[in-house]
């Protein structure tokens, strides 16, 4: 499922509803998603997952290719982890 | 004024009567009755007034909803609605062991785990991990930049 599928579902199931406006749903909720990621903070969605910001140490890496070392900077990154009821519904779908 | 605050009229007619201060003045009486009101309602209902920042700086999907209250003007029932069936649907699609893919945010995948020793870390014994499904979030490249910007 793409972003756009998502919208036409929902607006198949909100016929009172035009398309631009579950658009503009979709957006803001991950834009507010986003925006409380980028001021260090925590989403929490019962049932599907916390999203959460990890820091990273700096740290020398290699260049795969050249061998030669380069100097990695510290940095902060997305951290997803699925909530329990997502976490068993998914495992489920693979035992049935 | 606008109707917007029309149940306030009142407050305003009787602050009129008893204390005859100047329109004004009044209108300053008015503004700070109502951001006092909202303030109270806020606090009795577990929010910020400031928006949806609250509990620390954890959002969850009352602040989300809260959110498309004042981004989208909704009612606090479809937001709520909305917020959940977003959701709702996001999982319906993993667990049946699809992808859900959002352009500038990020994909969400299942992954198929091989049976794997582990080990108890706390009697040191060694156990089989089945093997299991899971999911894995993997960011854009725009959340990526913006996450690490946002937090230099």
């Amino acid at each position: 499922m793409i972003k756009s599928e998502l919208i036409a579902q929902l607006t198949e199931e909100n016929p009172h509803l035009f398309q631009r406006d579950i658009e503009r749903i979709v957006a803001s909720i991950f834009e507010e998603i986003t925006k409380a990621l980028e001021s260090g903070g925590r989403v929490e969605l019962r049932g599907f997952g916390a999203f959460s910001v990890r820091h990273r140490a700096p740290r020398i890496g290699r260049n795969p290719k050249s061998g030669e070392s380069v100097n990695v900077p510290a940095k902060s990154v997305p951290f997803f982890k699925a909530g329990k009821e997502l976490r068993q519904r998914v495992d489920a779908s693979m035992r049935s | 004024m606008g109707c917007r605050f029309g149940s306030y009229v009142a407050v305003l007619r009787i602050r009129h009567k008893t204390y005859g201060h100047t329109r004004k003045f009044q209108y300053i009486v008015l503004t700070a009755k109502i951001t006092r009101h909202r303030f109270f309602v806020n606090a009795l209902r577990g929010r910020s007034s400031m928006g949806m920042q609250m509990s620390g700086n954890t959002l969850t999907r009352a602040g989300l909803a809260e959110s498309l209250v004042s981004e989208v003007g909704l009612s606090r029932q479809d937001s709520s609605d909305f917020v959940d069936r977003v959701f709702e649907l996001m999982s319906d699609e993993l667990a049946q062991g699809k992808s859900v893919k959002l352009s500038s945010f990020g994909a969400f995948h299942v992954r198929d785990k091989r049976q794997r020793m582990g080990r108890n870390p706390k009697t040191g014994e060694e156990v089989a991990i089945e093997p299991r499904r899971v999911v894995v979030f993997k960011s854009s490249q725009v959340l990526k930049d913006r996450v690490d910007s946002g937090n230099k």
